[in-house]
């Protein structure tokens, strides 16, 4: 390829490579203060020219890598960025087999970790994003990696994506920490927050979990709490797994036994301040 | 795995999970020792939890099949 970067989150080492300068770039700026990855890279990402005219006209970004889906749509190059945090996602969602890979986003304070899951728009990143500027140590506003032995949460602390009327709330944020913003994207408008520096610095440093929440948003919800029996938190939990079923018994052993440590609530909620009460009244 | 009063079951041939209510994870516990006929697995059944044969007959023999269509039982 004709540029490449690489870049270590957490545990996980993606190598970069794209026939254009641009989104690299981006990239560089904003994961620079990440560390120097070492080692060989768990995964390759590529982002290619649909048809090598594409690299010029009307370019059109390709998402591919070691592991690849036959309808991954190509994404217009000023959404290079997406495509990026895309095809990253795509592998670990494809090819992690060395954690329980699930769909969800972390928090930690005092040494316990909060997980967080739902269906897209539950807000669950906005969430992470918000306990990570408030006293809370971001995990990762996305994927959470639990140990197959220990059980502990592995933070992934990627740029944090925030999506629509979620890009208003961290309008305050450094310049530095924020991405371009990305208008009319498949998924709306999109701006990439980078997490705060203690998020990065402890980016080594794993945390049991403690505490499960099923948040669910909707313009007109009472606030609601209600307590989710760990039988149910696992049936939601193997749902928003990617690899549960690829690891076998290791997978049923994890997860089971993450269900059982950890006590779940659902929380309904129809403001974001409401949500980090009810998120303070179940950590408590 | 006990998990509220559920049994949550990974089966190793298959690598499906499995959610059982009462009185399935009792019946597979009980042919857990030897195999048996629907007949034996009843007696077994009754004589475990102090029923009466034709009290609980309907209820396993429909239990029964259930976990043989699931793969979890099957015959001899």
């Amino acid at each position: 390829m004709r540029h490449r970067l690489d870049l270590r989150i957490g545990p996980v080492t993606f190598r970069i490579g794209s026939d254009w300068r641009a989104p690299l770039a981006e990239l560089e700026r904003l994961y620079a203060p990440y560390p120097e990855p070492d080692g060989i890279a768990d995964f390759t990402v590529r982002l290619e020219a649909e048809r090598i005219w594409r690299r010029w006209i009307r370019p059109s970004v390709g998402i591919r890598g070691d592991h690849n889906l036959p309808d991954a749509a190509p994404l217009a190059l000023r959404h290079g960025l997406l495509a990026a945090e895309m095809a990253m996602n795509l592998q670990m969602a494809l090819g992690q087999r060395r954690f329980l890979l699930l769909h969800a986003a972390t928090v930690e304070r005092d040494g316990k970790a909060l997980l967080m899951t739902g269906e897209s728009g539950a807000g669950k990143s906005t969430l992470a994003a918000l306990l990570g500027e408030r006293g809370w140590r971001l995990m990762g506003d996305e994927f959470a990696l639990v140990d197959l032995d220990t059980l502990a949460l592995h933070p992934f602390p990627r740029m944090i994506s925030l999506k629509n009327e979620a890009i208003g709330l961290f309008a305050d944020a450094p310049p530095e920490r924020l991405g371009p913003l990305l208008q009319d994207t498949p998924k709306g408008r999109i701006r990439h927050l980078r997490p705060c520096a203690d998020a990065i610095a402890r980016m080594d440093e794993p945390a049991p979990p403690a505490f499960i929440l099923f948040p669910r948003f909707g313009r007109d919800f009472e606030r609601a709490v209600r307590p989710v029996g760990a039988a149910e938190a696992f049936v939601r939990l193997t749902q928003a797994s990617t690899n549960y079923i690829a690891l076998g018994e290791r997978g049923f052993e994890a997860l089971t036994g993450l269900v059982a440590a950890a006590p779940a609530w659902g929380i309904d909620y129809s403001d974001t301040d409401g949500a980090l009460a009810l998120v303070e009244e179940v950590s408590r | 795995m006990l998990l509220d009063g559920l049994t949550i079951l990974y089966h190793r041939p298959s690598g499906m999970t499995h959610i059982l209510v009462t009185p399935a994870p009792e019946i597979l516990a009980a042919l857990g020792d030897a195999p048996a006929d629907p007949e034996e697995l009843l007696r077994r059944i009754c004589e475990r939890f102090e029923i009466e044969a034709e009290d609980a007959a309907e209820a396993v023999a429909a239990r029964l099949a259930e976990l043989e269509a699931a793969g979890l039982v099957r015959r001899a």
